[in-house]
């Protein structure tokens, strides 16, 4: 048996027996606190609204990630590249980044009332953005000239260098920062979800079990988006592996 | 500026009349004539270059010394065309230097390896911008041979990081000959190094340049590399820099690490030593000659 399988296995293991543990010994009652031998029950009555929902979060989550790679990108690349870009933008961005984005949620979702799936995607957005965008631009902003040099002494373009260095050598940065990105991105596409009215998503699916007292629903969904939380995370891991492995020194 | 003395086999510099500014140039590859270049900081301008003179015939290899900080670095950019002069020409194989030519080969103290790619990888590159339609078999065998000849060969796989200082330091160096410049600029190339592994660099240096011949200008803070590798040195002074001395070295084709110590590299050395102080602003030492 694979050790490094096997250790995160029992860490989950000995968790949900503490957990359970907790409330036995409390004598909590499931509408205080559910166990997770409440779960099981509850993930099976709502086996179908969990694969829909579940789905709908997942897409969800992953658009406003693309989204915001692209945009944090870009703003990444304006900063990097430009001193004057990166002096005006850089107050702004860390401004916008300091407003709580629940304060947002009820903006977004009274500006496009009923849109749900782009308000969800807009949120899961504007959360995850600013770290990929700083990451890249300090990536770039700190590239050596020497670098540089070696291209632009053969009369290589602006883009060329941009293309054959700089952008391969932000990649562990930028990965980095999507992995922080990712968690962001699905704690905004769940604020927006539960706040939202007659929407869908598991962020609604917790709302109703909260509306209808149903604690082992509202605690299973919590372990839904954990478990859809350490897919998401070890995608972008795998990606980083096959993208920016080089970066990873092997243990001498 | 002291000119006077020249011992030995040294000879001055230049001796003809420097060329007519906008004319054809002479016969050397590298002509570098009275170059004046000043940088504008927040602080004010700044004057680095001042008047430097410098010719490198094909084939040539001259070493660039002076104190730190006097604009050598400045210079190389100047050479590879990265950098325009405010004042002055630099002429390269009798064409006015004004933007990047793919005819050149830098590498600098800091190898700067690409750790993305494979080492043979990083040989490649500069065959990828100067003959992209080279087909890469071709490209992967060049730099193959190369690697071989600085003794990198089984290491074409690696990654940079799997090397150690000296062989990122040969890899770097065959990246910048892979293209086989006109002019191969090498910006303190072995200052990073430790001293054992440096004199194997000269050696491999030397070996390299028997067999892939180039015309090169290498910037060194070591006075020892300097007249072992070099044709000439060239002692710039302090900023903002002239050229204060130019010594020729006897020395033709391979060279053994033991004419260092010979009395005519020592007299070399002790020449270029007390032209160094002088650039730094201190009398040279005082010696019953």
């Amino acid at each position: 048996m694979n050790w490094r399988l096997f250790a995160p296995v029992i860490a989950i293991i000995v968790f949900a027996l503490l957990w359970e543990a907790v409330v036995w010994v409390n004598d909590w009652p499931n509408y205080k606190m559910a166990s997770p031998s409440d779960l099981g029950p509850a993930f099976w009555k709502f086996r179908w609204l969990f694969l829909e929902y579940g789905w709908d979060t997942l897409w969800r989550t992953v658009a406003g990630l693309l989204l915001s790679v692209a945009v944090g990108v870009l703003l990444g690349m304006i900063m990097g590249l430009n001193r004057t870009m990166r002096d005006a933008l850089y107050p702004l961005l860390v401004g916008f980044n300091a407003i709580p984005k629940a304060t947002v949620v009820p903006i977004i979702a009274l500006l496009f009332v009923g849109a749900h799936d782009m308000n969800t995607i807009l949120i899961a957005f504007l959360i995850s953005f600013f770290p990929i965008a700083v990451s890249v631009s300090i990536g770039l902003s700190t590239l050596e000239p020497e670098y540089r040099d070696i291209l632009a002494a053969l009369g290589a373009s602006r883009f060329t260098i941009f293309w054959k260095i700089a952008l391969p050598k932000t990649l562990p940065e930028f990965f980095g920062a999507l992995k922080v990105a990712v968690t962001l991105a699905f704690i905004g596409t769940n604020l927006m979800e539960i706040v939202e009215p007659h929407g869908r998503g598991l962020g609604h699916l917790f709302d109703s079990g909260k509306i209808s007292a149903d604690y082992p629903l509202m605690f299973a969904v919590l372990i839904a988006l954990a478990a859809l939380g350490i897919l998401l995370f070890y995608v972008v891991v795998v990606l980083e592996r096959i993208f920016a492995g080089w970066a990873e020194r092997s243990p001498t | 500026m002291d000119k006077t003395s020249p011992a030995g086999g040294q000879t001055q510099g230049s001796e003809e009349a420097r060329p007519v500014s906008g004319q054809p140039p002479t016969d050397a590859l590298i002509d570098i004539r009275d170059v004046k270049l000043t940088y504008e900081t927040k602080d004010g301008r700044l004057p680095v270059l001042d008047g430097v003179d410098m010719q490198v015939p094909e084939g040539g290899f001259v070493a660039v010394v002076g104190p730190s900080g006097c604009g050598k670095s400045t210079l190389t950019r100047l050479i590879a065309g990265l950098l325009e002069p405010n004042a002055g020409e630099v002429w390269l194989h009798g064409e006015r230097v004004t933007g990047p030519k793919s005819s050149v080969g830098m590498a600098f103290q800091n190898p700067v390896l690409l750790e993305w790619r494979s080492v043979l990888r990083n040989v490649t590159l500069p065959l990828e911008l100067v003959a992209p339609r080279m087909p890469k078999r071709e490209k992967e065998a060049r730099a193959l041979e190369l690697l071989t000849l600085v003794g990198l060969e089984g290491f074409e796989r690696k990654r940079p990081s799997e090397l150690s200082g000296g062989m990122r330091q040969r890899a770097s160096l065959c990246r910048s000959i892979v293209h086989k410049p006109e002019v191969l600029i090498l910006d303190e190339p072995f200052g990073a190094l430790d001293a054992f592994t440096r004199e194997d660099l000269w050696q491999t240096m030397q070996k390299v340049k028997s067999e892939e011949p180039f015309t090169g200008v290498m910037i060194t803070h070591d006075l020892r590399e300097s007249i072992f590798l070099a044709d000439q040195v060239i002692v710039l002074s302090g900023r903002p820099a002239f050229t204060q001395y130019t010594m020729d070295v006897p020395w033709k084709g391979e060279r053994d690490l033991g004419l260092l110590y010979t009395p005519e590299g020592t007299e070399m050395l002790g020449e270029l030593r007390d032209q160094i102080q002088i650039a730094q602003g201190r009398a040279p030492r005082e010696e019953g000659e």
